[in-house]
């Protein structure tokens, strides 16, 4: 058998799990990691510019592939560094694998130098976690980590490393395990055939039915199926933030995203359903309102991976613990076999009535925005940019109104297109997400919706965007202030706007990124804003910043009223409420 | 309702800190926490009182199960179980006060296991309730130093916690 050092075993049964591509940044207790890295060919590592970036490039390229993303980093700041990015994958339940060098095993506890207990700080917001003890362990956990973090509900797994796990002159046997069994880890695989018949017999019966897909549908490439389902039923889906691409955003079944900003229709829908049938969703407070107000004649059918995501907050009549994938399969299977129709004239009357809602306040049937102010408004940015892309763009979001103005006004129609940061709400993902999409898939239009305010928490990648020649559009809607703050003080804190303006402070973002090697565009004249898009969009082998001057006065609606309300009370602007 | 919850769990560095962090975590609460390995070395044995309604208990069975380092776990509170706690405690016990003291633990059944001339240190066995009601016949002001071990739990019958 082969002697390998520990950073060479490091390396090896990376590529044995078919790792090609690793996010990282180097520091003294991960350098014989680096060396091993530095004597390979077939995995490419990335250098970024701080270690939160490498974390949301490796979930970018996680989410668009389906495939988990390496981070390599240090001990001590460097691993610190990655832990909003590690509670970001956490949250939107993203496979990530993260090796943090640590200082060496006889110096831990000791507080050394770059010494942070990786293993107890990323407790609460990773998967699992191992601690290396020996370099022949190292194999071994390689192989776990990647089937825990890509398995059941996916999630980030770290693994930290001691540097003298890694010392290159103790040399020990390398064997790539081929099989792995875990006692303690079972994940969910197929849904129990008597709940799913009960819930395709209660999905049947319904006469106002809601389907209402998460994240887990695009995780779990269940998109086909959901879709096929729909639209053999004839029924309305909405989508949540995460799930948006898990059905066609194109199909008149559409309707639209729901939640605290969701539309008008799907919200409404949602509160007078007589039958929700809840995939791969987690029934977020960012959805259900005031949960004792959700939904009340609603009879609720909930298929997820994760047991305790279900009847966590709003409880379930029809509990199914499955894949989605599985759960879908086998109820189309039930519904051919059966051949069981719903009531049809119900649903024509639900669609009459879905229908008359659109028409009334839905953001697809008219603007709902000012359109005759000479002033750009972002909705209208956004409904462009679909437009110049053909809607077939991967788009990658940072946090805020701009977040919001994207998910409602971008249709997706393919799954992994929309890639944002639901869970935490991490201002700067957006860039360096979009810089790992556009790794993953160099081919494809790859834009980053971002504001003024979340570019400045990840602006350094800029640099990273440099070097790699990864040429994004970075759209950023500047509204000159933290929009999404500011809106909340003007309708709950009486317009006092603490700390979410910059007093003229703002860089010149186009000369900015012009001083990293990239285009930079400014966008203010409302006439001027379709054909400085275009001419942005045209642009392919270079990266370009379009920072586009917006209305900052706009506020993100629909918007659930709070504390206390339905799903179905909202503002609809900011002097109508339903 | 209080319940008590029996973990088998990996025997694995960390594995203990996530159980607790758990809890910890998702603001559920820990009355009474004991672990030790068991004759499989490579498994421990945790056994925690908690307190909560059903659905916080179904989430707290969840979360536990969703641990990679969770073998498996029972509520125990949901069939027939034994459950022992074990206190000892240092009692004032000069003069009339050693035969008084003496009397009580005769009657709960427990054990002097060191003696000075001033104290007894006394061993008693069972469920927490009957530890409480040895404390309070004791009386407050002849106890020095109590220590529980929290509660260790096992079902009735033929049931069996095993891998």
């Amino acid at each position: 058998m082969e002697l390998l050092s520990g950073g060479d075993m490091l390396v090896r049964a990376l590529q044995d799990e078919g790792v090609d591509l690793i996010f990282g940044y180097p520091g003294g207790s991960a350098l014989h990691i680096y060396d091993a890295i530095f004597r390979q060919k077939s995995i490419k590592h990335v250098l970024v510019r701080h270690e939160q970036g490498a974390t949301h490039a490796a979930d970018g390229y996680a989410r668009s592939t389906g495939k988990p993303g390496v981070v390599l980093v240090t001990s001590g700041p460097g691993a610190t560094n990655a832990i909003t990015g590690i509670a970001t994958a956490y949250m939107d339940s993203v496979p990530l694998v993260v090796i943090s060098g640590q200082v060496t095993s006889d110096k831990i506890g000791e507080d050394a130098f770059q010494e942070t207990d990786m293993v107890g700080c990323s407790r609460p917001i990773v998967k699992h976690s191992f601690l290396v003890k020996s370099a022949e362990d190292i194999p071994g956990v390689v192989k776990k980590a990647f089937y825990i973090a890509n398995s059941g509900r996916p999630g980030p797994v770290v693994i930290d490393v001691p540097k003298d796990v890694t010392n290159p002159t103790d040399r020990f046997p390398y064997e790539y395990p081929e099989k792995l069994r875990m006692r303690s880890y079972t994940p969910a695989g197929k849904g129990h055939t008597g709940q799913i018949r009960k819930a395709l017999a209660l999905l049947l019966s319904a006469r106002r039915p809601v389907i209402y897909a998460g994240g887990g549908v695009v995780q779990g490439e269940g998109a086909e199926l959901l879709t096929e389902l729909a639209r053999t039923l004839n029924y309305p889906v909405t989508n949540t933030l995460m799930g948006l691409g898990g059905f066609p955003g194109s199909d008149r079944r559409f309707l639209g995203m729901l939640g605290m900003h969701g539309t008008f229709e799907a919200n409404t829908a949602m509160h007078h359903a007589d039958v929700i049938f809840a995939i791969g969703a987690r029934f977020d407070d960012r959805v259900t309102n005031t949960p004792g107000k959700f939904c009340p004649g609603a009879k609720i059918i909930h298929v997820d991976v994760d047991p305790a995501s279900i009847s966590k907050t709003i409880t379930a009549d029809v509990p199914i613990v499955g894949t989605v994938r599985s759960v879908l399969a086998d109820m189309l299977g039930m519904l051919g076999e059966s051949g069981e129709q719903p009531d049809q004239s119900a649903i024509v009357d639900w669609w009459r009535q879905i229908d008359d809602w659109r028409e009334r306040h839905g953001i697809y049937t008219a603007p709902r925005y000012r359109t005759d102010g000479g002033l750009i408004m972002p909705q209208e940015v956004i409904k462009a940019v679909h437009e110049i892309t053909g809607g077939d763009a991967f788009v990658t979001s940072d946090v805020g109104q701009h977040q919001m103005f994207a998910a409602q006004y971008y249709l997706f129609d393919k799954p992994r297109r929309w890639i944002n940061s639901g869970g935490l709400g991490t201002m700067g993902f957006g860039l360096p997400a979009a810089l790992g999409v556009k790794i993953a898939h160099p081919d494809s239009e790859v834009v980053c919706v971002t504001g003024e305010g979340s570019i400045q928490m990840c602006i350094q990648e800029l640099s990273t965007a440099t070097q790699y020649h990864l040429p994004v559009k970075i759209l950023c809607l500047n509204n000159q202030a933290l929009g999404m703050v500011k809106q909340w003080q003007e309708m709950q804190y009486e317009g006092r706007l603490s700390n979410s303006v910059y007093e003229e402070s703002l860089p010149d973002f186009v000369r900015l990124a012009e001083a990293y090697g990239h285009v930079g565009m400014k966008i203010e004249a409302r006439e001027a804003l379709y054909d400085k898009l275009t001419e942005a969009f045209s642009i392919k082998d270079r990266t370009v910043f379009i920072d586009v001057y917006v209305d900052p006065s706009e506020h993100v609606y629909p918007m659930q009223v709070m504390p206390n309300g339905s799903m179905r009370d909202m503002w609809l602007s900011k002097t109508e409420r339903t | 309702m209080r319940r008590i919850i029996s973990v088998l769990m990996e025997n694995e560095p960390g594995a203990l800190s996530r159980v607790v962090g758990l809890f910890s975590q998702r603001g559920y609460n820990i009355e009474t926490l004991t672990v030790a390995p068991t004759e499989d070395e490579t498994l421990s044995r945790l056994t925690m009182v908690t307190i909560g309604d059903d659905h916080k208990i179904e989430q707290i069975t969840k979360n536990l199960n969703k641990l990679i380092d969770v073998v498996k776990l029972v509520d125990l509170t949901e069939g027939s179980h034994i459950e022992r706690e074990l206190l000892l405690v240092k009692v004032r016990a000069s003069g009339a006060q050693r035969d008084e003291v003496k009397r009580s633990v005769d009657i709960f059944r427990g054990q002097i296991v060191d003696v000075t001339s001033n104290m007894y240190t006394v061993q008693v066995t069972g469920t927490g309730e009957k530890l409480d009601a040895f404390l309070q016949a004791l009386g407050e002001h002849t106890i020095m130093e109590v220590v529980r071990s929290g509660v260790s739990g096992i079902s009735r019958g033929e049931k069996v916690l095993s891998v």
